[in-house]
């Protein structure tokens, strides 16, 4: 089998007395579309930021395209889109295009061509020359999905991708990365959304940093005897609560 | 590569924001302005002095340009004259002995008085001893007629020095009938003129503290918003160097940095037609070098800070106190605890060599030893922060 593009092992993680994730396993091999799904402060970003070697883990390792993080030279083939946007305001979508495609490497025809590249898969050409200034909240989401685009990366970690996005650029998106996902790129999205969470290729449910269950959606409904994610989602968190009570 | 695509991101965002653009070109040298017409007029003071029942002769040889002499009679009350008449001192003199009252509100006008007194009674005593002296020499003529011989001169002249005691340069010839001769007294200045002001003298000192102050100021800032929007975390989702950032940072905000220096000292220079007798250049790296630790200072303590609004809170915690040191206030002089406490602030090292290159004309060797301190701040600040970053990233 091929090389797993991510690969995390009994992770944990606490900030002081607050645990944060607990044992998480995960993988993703090329080619897939994994979900991370659960409620706000579930960990869902904290475990992002492991993968990316940005947080440091209390145990347990996490392996990016075979190499162990945290590593300089891999984020390079990571492709990043924050939850929150991170862009600098005073500059034009392509400036900051530009910038952060240098940064990632990208150079000088490569880069030009990536940029208009980018800019039509999140339908911002035309607004191109703009400063982000002027950019309203959804503008904004897709500059920094660009963004994570730029470098062509073989690895996609999305956190909260879609957010203030409207429907219809939404299915865009999402019929972009169905794309690269057919290139052979690994993408890692974390949503509540759970509409969206039914057109990942596998789930990850966490909530209180603990992985509840894992599988394709399909799987999980069958396993929980229901016809949505969302009752999945919400069976599991009332199971998962009743344990607790036992304890 | 990556560093220079930093710098260049750091020149546009900056070239983008006019305000702040002009803060640091323009205000430095609005104040400067500023200072320099406020300590202008430093010598037009006049000191407004009442004076009872003083002798004629003392109120005469109080007389300058700095004071104004008003008389009021025998018995008027020091403390209602002065409030009545916004007097700067009372003078009331009785059975010869003086007595004076200051208002002291305004302690430079106090000192006006003093002096003019101290030089009133100088003068009277000098004229005094003139006339004994003049008396004197009639009676040691005198003697010299009736004892011819040359011993008899040499006595006559150790007693001339002996009941004169040196006071004045008339006694060493008290055999020619000469007058007194009236001493013209001729200044060098090896700084500046006799027109120096405060201003002039402070100038130098005064440049390295905007440059610091504003270059602080603004790298703190632009650091402290690229932590508070995330752009830092993303930024080190790439894989640049954390070293690379510093550096990017460095290189970008020191552009500025050196362009306001040039302005500031050539608005200086220029404008207020300052004299330096050091090297422009050594003054210029000076400032060059106060600049990098202000820039490696502003993004090291930004991290302390979680709003502009904390980082503003630390203009008086660290800047103001820098200023003290900074030479403006001489520190020869402090409590000991006082002169250690200096050596802990850049701004100190800066202003004793700015002082030194301008005021003495010290060339780099002599304050070679202050330029490497400064250098050894703005590495250490750098070392700290790229190990700073490490927070947000592990590697």
């Amino acid at each position: 089998m091929a090389q797993p593009m991510i690969d995390v092992r009994d992770v944990a993680k606490r900030f002081g007395d607050n645990v944060v994730l607990k044992q998480i396993n995960l993988h993703l091999p090329a080619g897939r579309v994994l979900g991370l799904i659960g409620p706000s402060g579930a960990g869902k970003t904290t475990l992002v930021k492991s993968i990316l070697g940005m947080e440091k883990v209390d145990a347990g390792t996490t392996t990016v395209l075979g190499t162990q993080m945290p590593n300089r030279q891999i984020m390079q083939k990571i492709g990043y889109m924050a939850q929150s946007d991170a862009l600098y305001e005073t500059l034009t979508a392509r400036e900051n295009l530009r910038f952060f495609g240098e940064l990632m490497g990208v150079k000088g025809p490569a880069l030009a061509k990536s940029i208009t590249h980018v800019a039509q898969v999140v339908n911002l050409t035309a607004m191109l020359d703009r400063r982000v200034s002027a950019y309203s909240g959804g503008m904004k989401r897709r500059l920094s999905l660009a963004i994570a685009l730029i470098a062509d990366p073989d690895l996609l970690i999305l956190d909260e991708p879609t957010v203030g996005i409207d429907p219809e650029l939404r299915q865009q998106i999402w019929a972009e990365l169905r794309t690269l996902k057919q290139h052979g790129k690994a993408i890692l999205v974390t949503t509540h959304v759970m509409d969206e969470a039914e057109r990942c290729d596998e789930l990850m449910l966490i909530r209180e940093g603990i992985a509840l269950a894992q599988g394709t959606p399909t799987q999980l409904k069958q396993e929980y005897a229901v016809d949505t994610i969302e009752q999945v989602f919400l069976k599991a968190g009332r199971l998962q609560d009743e344990n607790h009570s036992d304890r | 590569m990556r560093t220079i695509a930093i710098v260049k991101r750091v020149l546009r965002e900056m070239l983008r924001d006019k305000r702040t653009l002009a803060l640091m070109f323009i205000a430095p040298l609005f104040i400067l302005s500023l200072m320099y017409f406020l300590f202008q007029n430093n010598s037009t003071s006049v000191a407004k002095i009442g004076v009872s029942n003083v002798d004629t002769s003392l109120v005469k040889a109080l007389k300058n340009q700095h004071t104004d002499l008003a008389s009021y009679g025998t018995h008027a009350n020091a403390k209602t004259t002065i409030r009545q008449h916004n007097l700067a001192a009372f003078i009331h003199e009785e059975d010869g002995k003086l007595t004076v009252t200051y208002s002291n509100s305004q302690p430079s006008d106090t000192a006006l008085v003093k002096q003019a007194l101290q030089g009133g009674v100088t003068k009277l005593k000098v004229q005094a001893l003139v006339a004994a002296t003049k008396t004197q020499k009639r009676v040691l003529q005198q003697q010299a007629k009736v004892l011819k011989t040359v011993m008899a001169q040499q006595q006559k002249l150790q007693a001339a020095q002996g009941t004169t005691r040196g006071q004045t340069a008339t006694v060493g010839n008290s055999t020619s009938p000469k007058a007194v001769p009236a001493y013209t007294v001729t200044s060098h200045y090896l700084y500046g003129n006799s027109d120096s002001t405060f201003f002039d003298t402070f100038l130098p000192v005064l440049l390295g503290f905007f440059v610091f102050f504003f270059v602080f100021l603004i790298s703190g800032i632009s650091l402290l918003n690229e932590r508070t929007t995330g752009t830092l975390t993303r930024l080190l989702a790439t894989p640049v160097r954390r070293g690379e950032i510093i550096t990017g940072y460095l290189v970008g905000y020191g552009i500025f940095a050196v362009i306001q220096t040039i302005i500031t000292v050539t608005f200086a220079l220029t404008v207020f037609n300052v004299h330096m007798l050091g090297s422009v250049w050594i003054i210029l790296l000076i400032n060059f070098l106060l600049a990098m630790v202000a820039l490696s200072m502003g993004i090291f303590i930004s991290t302390f800070a979680n709003s502009e609004f904390q980082m503003v809170q630390f203009i008086p915690l660290l800047i103001v106190p820098q200023v003290f040191f900074s030479g403006i206030i001489t520190i020869a002089t402090m409590p000991d605890w006082l002169q250690w406490l200096a050596h802990i602030f850049p701004l100190y090292y800066g202003g004793d060599a700015l002082m030194n290159v301008a005021t003495r004309g010290f060339g780099l060797g002599d304050v070679s030893g202050d330029l490497w301190i400064l250098v050894l701040f703005a590495v250490v600040f750098t070392a700290l922060n790229v190990v700073g970053l490490k927070r947000y990233r592990r590697v």
